[in-house]
């Protein structure tokens, strides 16, 4: 073989300039969770069935006979929408903390990764942009389920992908970020019961937070988690003013800006000595 | 296409003056080294030498605290990105992903080195030839032998066809029938003309497959070259082994020392090198040796005071 076929064979076809940010990078780091995904599928198929019906039938069923309606819905209605953006909490910035950890500390992933031409900021939007399209479908999940359970279909569920991707790409990025600051498998013990906890009641699922202290409401306002179900709620029951919309769509653009920033630098002090 | 792509003389390689430290620990310490197109190169070292650190910052996953790095005219680390679009690399540490098969393995990087959809197919086949892994496609990794997931570890940096490929260790902690296994693919990648560079703290292997050596002690490049060419200038054509008890070893290198020669001891053992220009009046006094021919051991041994495996 001639060197200069070596060469024609070896040049990616749209090659970039050397620093940019490049899609086609983004591109390879998702393919590769595609193609991982084929082996995954029915077990996080299964979680994300399973655990919002188990939710909705106990809590549903348990605590709406004894509380019938809240904030004006009925108990299952307002359970059901929380417990979609609570799902797309779980099914991307669990697997960020967890798997990323995993990958970076233990299986040597992104040293391969690395190897190959694509940078942290592009491993790390594509790590996170996966997780934000896996939650996007799976957030429509619960919603399904809740449907099964009596909400009742509207035209504004149609939304709630989009919103379950926003919310999943910044929930992604910020586990990303996490799992990059902890330094062992039992920090993450911090993280479940200081961060997840707080995040996943602080944030109207299961009860309004106006039913909560001041200072737990004013906290709330940067609970992502809050912007997200308030979203999923006003784009499934109507009543969301735009204004408001807007507003919690910007808390969530700014978290996205603010987590990918964070993500990528820590990333990089973990990965590039 | 610009002309330094285009440009056979550009160097692989090359590193200027490279210093690396971790804390107090200087892991290169003013590493030179200018591999031309078209060679396997072969890093020996033995653990501790900085081969790993100097593979490390080829990719940019550590840079450099002094000194310049280019590979194939790209500036590391500004310009690694493009320059890992035309490099190959087989890391020290076996990164395949266990649950997925031998072709998904090779699917997964074929999107990460970007090789255009209309030539994946045929560059996995290819890559799964050159492994001899053609029937083992549809095989979980899980199920392979250490030697097999090794092949398709060091294939998988070849599907795009790098003009340049780093194996850092290739053939680490496995046992020597696998690891000859493995030379089969090395070498059909050298005849491929591929520029490689290959750490290794294994003597035979640096031997048989380099077409250069650089020896690394100490961060940094002791003596460099053909393998034949090293062992003639340090080594000669024999070395001689003496075993005088243990009473007698120290006396017999203070003799042979003072004559001018080279030795090393391994345990009791004292090794003569250059032993074809031992006179006989010193021979006299030696007893009976064992005679073998020089190798890249020895030379090593002599220039670092090391052992390597």
């Amino acid at each position: 073989m001639s060197l200069s076929q070596r060469h024609e064979d070896a040049r990616p076809e749209r090659h970039a300039r050397p620093g940019r940010f490049e899609a086609d990078a983004v591109r390879g780091v998702v393919a590769r969770e595609w193609i991982l995904y084929g082996q995954s599928w029915r077990a996080t198929t299964f979680a994300a069935v399973v655990e919002p019906t188990l939710y909705l039938l106990c809590f549903g069923f348990g605590m709406g006979a004894l509380i019938g309606t809240l904030a004006g819905f009925s108990y299952i209605d307002f359970l059901g929408t929380g417990i979609v953006a609570v799902s797309v909490m779980f099914q991307s910035m669990m697997p960020a903390v967890i798997n990323t950890f995993i990958k970076r500390r233990f299986l040597h992933t992104y040293e391969g990764i690395l190897a190959a031409p694509v940078d942290v900021r592009e491993l790390v939007t594509g790590e996170a942009l996966w997780l934000a399209l896996r939650s996007g479908v799976y957030g429509c999940v619960p919603l399904l389920v809740a449907i099964g359970f009596g909400l009742k279909p509207g035209p504004g569920m149609l939304l709630v992908p989009f919103i379950a991707f926003l919310a999943g790409f910044a929930f992604a990025l910020f586990g990303i970020w996490i799992s990059a600051v902890i330094t062992s498998v039992r920090s993450m013990d911090y993280v479940f019961s200081g961060l997840f906890t707080p995040l996943f009641l602080m944030a109207g699922t299961f009860f309004p937070l106006t039913e909560l202290p001041d200072w737990v409401q004013t906290a709330a306002m940067v609970n992502p988690l809050y912007h997200a179900v308030e979203l999923i709620r006003g784009a499934v029951f109507g009543g969301l003013d735009v204004l408001a919309a807007l507003g919690h769509v910007g808390v969530l653009l700014a978290f996205v800006v603010l987590m990918w920033n964070l993500a990528a630098f820590q990333m990089r002090r973990r990965v590039v000595n | 296409m610009t002309s330094r792509e285009a440009d056979s003389t550009v160097p692989a390689l090359h590193l200027r003056g490279v210093v690396k430290r971790f804390g107090s620990l200087t892991a290169v310490d003013g590493l030179d080294l200018e591999v031309p197109q078209g060679i396997v190169l072969g890093l020996l070292g033995p653990n501790g030498a900085g081969k790993s650190t100097t593979m490390k910052m080829l990719t940019a996953q550590s840079i450099a605290d002094e000194g310049t790095i280019s590979i194939l005219g790209h500036e590391i680390p500004a310009e690694s990105k493009w320059a890992r679009a035309r490099m190959g690399v087989v890391p020290q540490h076996d990164n395949l992903d266990e649950e997925l098969t031998v072709e998904q393995n090779l699917r997964m990087f074929s999107f990460l080195y970007r090789v255009p959809r209309a030539r994946r197919k045929e560059a996995i086949a290819r890559t799964l030839r050159l492994a001899q892994l053609s029937d083992r496609g549809d095989t979980p990794v899980d199920d392979l032998s250490g030697g097999m997931r090794r092949r398709l570890l060091i294939v998988r940096a070849l599907l795009h066809r790098p003009e340049l490929v780093l194996m850092d260790e290739p053939t680490v902690g496995l046992d020597p029938q696998v690891r000859q296994e493995l030379w089969g693919v090395i070498t059909a990648l050298r005849d491929e003309g591929a520029t490689v560079l290959m750490s290794t703290h294994y003597i035979e292997e640096a031997e048989r497959l380099s077409d250069e050596v650089a020896l690394m002690a100490g961060g940094r490049v002791v003596e460099r070259g053909a393998p034949a060419d090293l062992v003639a200038k340090y080594a000669g054509a024999s070395v001689e082994e003496y075993t005088p008890g243990a009473d007698g070893t120290a006396a017999l290198e203070r003799l042979l020392r003072g004559h001018g020669f080279t030795t090393r001891r391994t345990g009791t053992t004292v090794s003569v090198l250059r032993a074809e220009e031992l006179p006989e009046s010193v021979r006299e006094q030696l007893g009976t040796p064992d005679r073998r021919d020089s190798n890249l051991e020895d030379v090593f041994v002599t220039l670092t005071g090391e052992s390597v495996e």
